[in-house]
């Protein structure tokens, strides 16, 4: 197992510019998630990562050693595929056993360690099957055991869930999981299901437009997102923008949003008047008569013990999530609001979150 | 559901429907048979019943028409013949009810010989370069990959005979003429173009995550290639395979023009079989129907990898 360390990599496809100068370190034994929306560029840098790309510049060390312009075979990684990639012209058992056929390793070293790689994916029944049969969840297991069974310095996986329903997935992302802790295997996982991400990472890498814009735990990038891409990009429903025009000084502890003040976490940099977004997470609005923000309900969504209330006020529509045992009814009149500890200030031209109080506790905000 | 509903499906046809195709599936069977059939009744008959008119479906078989094929004859003197000692098997007794003695052998022979080394020459030729440059065109990316694939078909869109003259001067000076492999190259070169454009659709099914999941564990990308991608590209390979030796096989033009004594091969020797006072058809016949038998038998075994889907459900898409 090894660090995998990337840096500055940059990846061009003629005129196309698919990875921007993306920088990142997954420790030894870490799971980073590569998360992001389509096109976002997270494939082609895990492809890069294997070597089944070439980036255009910048360097990936694995375990210190710089491999940017080496053959995937020579990087001693393991590649999930989210088609799989079995080779149909063959059994389970020589499916899982290929790699080290590949490595010239003896038949009888290689049935010993399929079969234990089999074992901890419990599919040691299904050996001698052939994979047109089998079952996406067990067809992934088998792609999996062809990863573990060679003990890779890392591996790599590329939305190894998106081909499963979604039952499957979950029962799989658990199983990931605790395979990950097992094995204590460094891993790059690239999947565009906040859901899973946020399931499975130790750490997570947003990525928008080629660019990678934060790099934190999971906790952080939802509670202290570092552009408003990631802010908007998580959560569900996403976070609401209140914007506004105005300036703050250093320890300010409120934005005047229009005639309305809304105390904010203390500010750590000063601003000249500029276009800012007060960023809210549903679950920080609260209803109250007194509130700062005042609006008419739009509607509800019931989602059991929780529900989430649109409210149409000056700011635009704004979601809240409350508990279900209110009720609201459409058009009535509602004051909001917001947790002053939990809010992110942005600067709407180049969406980076302005530093405050709120980053102080986050490792790596 | 109601029973009376029940009949009526919209996958199944209705037995109406099924007795109709039936019924037309075995018409244009027979119409095809025909020519066939009459090729293989005509390499049976005598050299009398085979021009009789009206023609006889019912008459004495014969093997003259084979014996034919594989024999030169001369005609001698019943005197000549009765000097001579016991007839040397059964041609020779046919052969001399009609006074005359078997004299050696055809060259039906080296002409079949021929056409099997230079059609099973070329197709191997052709679905080798044609594999290598489909999973070129498929894999990498190629500058002018559109013209260059273009410029590939276009060397089939106006019939090969038509540069038949210029190749015919160019095989005289490169010494090419008459020889297998001035064959095996000429039917190479009009079957890549077929086999490039076939083979490219198969390998372009073929997901890349295969080879890239063989290089990651250690393969290099040749290795992959012949370990992963080929077994998958069977069903294409067979299939181009059958195209190109179809082609290779039956090809008349060139073969009439380029080959004679030393490479020809039997599409132009068969129909040139002469006997006494005239066309010798029941050898003809006989020619073409063993010609049929190698297609026939290469078609039918690779049958199992034209109908065998082997990548089916390995990969959900």
């Amino acid at each position: 197992m090894a660090q995998i360390r990337v840096d500055a990599l940059d990846k061009s496809f003629g005129t196309f510019h698919a990875v921007k100068a993306a920088s990142f370190t997954v420790e030894d034994g870490q799971f980073l998630c590569l998360l992001g929306p389509s096109g976002c560029g997270k494939t082609t840098t895990l492809r890069m990562i294997a070597g089944l790309e070439l980036p255009t510049a910048g360097t990936i060390r694995l375990g210190g050693e710089d491999v940017t312009m080496n053959r995937a075979s020579a990087r001693d990684i393991a590649f999930v595929f989210q088609l799989f990639a079995l080779y149909p012209h063959m059994n389970v058992r020589r499916n899982i056993g290929f790699p080290l056929k590949c490595e010239r390793v003896g038949a009888a070293e290689r049935d010993r360690r399929v079969v234990e790689a089999a074992r901890i994916l419990r599919i040691s029944h299904l050996l001698d099957r052939w994979v047109s049969g089998l079952a996406g969840g067990d067809r992934q297991r088998v792609a999996l055991g062809r990863a573990i069974v060679r003990k890779p310095k890392c591996f790599l996986m590329d939305e190894p869930l998106g081909a499963l329903d979604t039952e499957m997935r979950e029962a799989m992302i658990h199983e990931l999981r605790a395979l990950h802790d097992r094995l204590g295997a460094t891993t790059v996982y690239v999947t565009h299901d906040q859901l899973e991400a946020m399931a499975m990472a130790d750490m997570i890498a947003v990525m928008n437009n080629g660019v990678v814009e934060q790099v934190a735990s999971p906790r952080d990038i939802y509670d202290r997102p570092a552009s408003l891409f990631v802010a908007d990009f998580i959560g569900s429903p996403p976070m609401n923008f209140l914007p506004f025009h105005g300036s703050l000084q250093t320890g300010a502890q409120a934005v005047w949003l229009g005639e309305r003040e809304i105390a904010i976490p203390a500010a750590r940099e000063a601003l000249a008047e500029s276009d800012l977004v007060l960023g809210v997470r549903p679950e920080h609005v609260r209803f109250t008569d007194r509130g700062m923000v005042r609006g008419e309900v739009y509607g509800s969504e019931y989602l059991g013990t929780t529900q989430i209330v649109t409210v149409t006020t000056r700011y635009g529509a704004l979601k809240a999530r409350s508990s279900s045992s209110i009720y609201f009814r459409t058009g009535e009149s509602v004051g909001l609001d917001f947790r002053p500890n939990t809010l992110s200030v942005f600067d709407k031209a180049s969406g980076r979150a302005i530093r405050t109080a709120l980053y102080e506790g986050g490792a790596h905000g | 559901m109601s029973v009376a509903n029940a009949a009526h499906s919209v996958v199944e046809p209705s037995a109406h429907a099924r007795r109709f195709a039936g019924l037309l599936v075995i018409l244009y069977a027979i119409i095809t048979m025909i020519p066939l059939v009459w090729i293989v009744l005509t390499s049976f008959k005598s050299p009398d019943d085979a021009i009789s008119y009206p023609p006889k479906i019912l008459f004495k078989p014969s093997v003259e028409g084979y014996c034919n094929l594989f024999t030169t004859r001369s005609r001698q003197t019943p005197e000549f013949i009765q000097t001579l000692g016991q007839p040397r098997g059964l041609c020779d007794s046919i052969a001399r009810s009609r006074n005359m003695v078997v004299a050696g052998p055809s060259n039906y022979v080296p002409r079949f010989v021929n056409s099997l080394i230079i059609a099973f020459g070329s197709t191997m030729l052709a679905v080798a370069l044609g594999t290598l440059s489909a999973y070129g065109f498929s894999r990498f990316r190629v500058p002018l990959k559109d013209d260059l694939l273009f410029f590939i078909l276009s060397t089939r869109m106006m019939p090969p005979i038509a540069v038949a003259i210029p190749i015919y001067l160019m095989y005289r000076t490169l010494g090419l003429s008459d020889t297998r492999l001035g064959m095996i190259l000429l039917y190479t070169s009009v079957n890549v173009s077929l086999a490039v454009w076939l083979l490219k659709g198969f390998i372009d099914e073929i997901p890349r995550e295969y080879e890239e999941a063989a290089m990651i564990d250690g393969y290099t990308r040749f290795q992959a290639f012949v370990k992963v991608v080929l077994p998958q590209a069977t069903t294409g390979i067979a299939a181009t395979a059958i195209f190109c030796l179809i082609f290779a096989w039956n090809e008349y033009a060139f073969a009439v023009l380029l080959t004679s004594g030393n490479a020809q091969t039997a599409p132009p020797f068969i129909p040139i079989i002469i006997g006494e006072g005239g066309q010798d058809w029941p050898a003809v016949a006989a020619g073409t129907t063993l010609f049929l038998v190698p297609i026939v038998v290469f078609t039918v075994l690779l049958r199992k990898h034209l109908l065998r889907g082997i990548t089916f459900g390995a990969v959900r898409k």
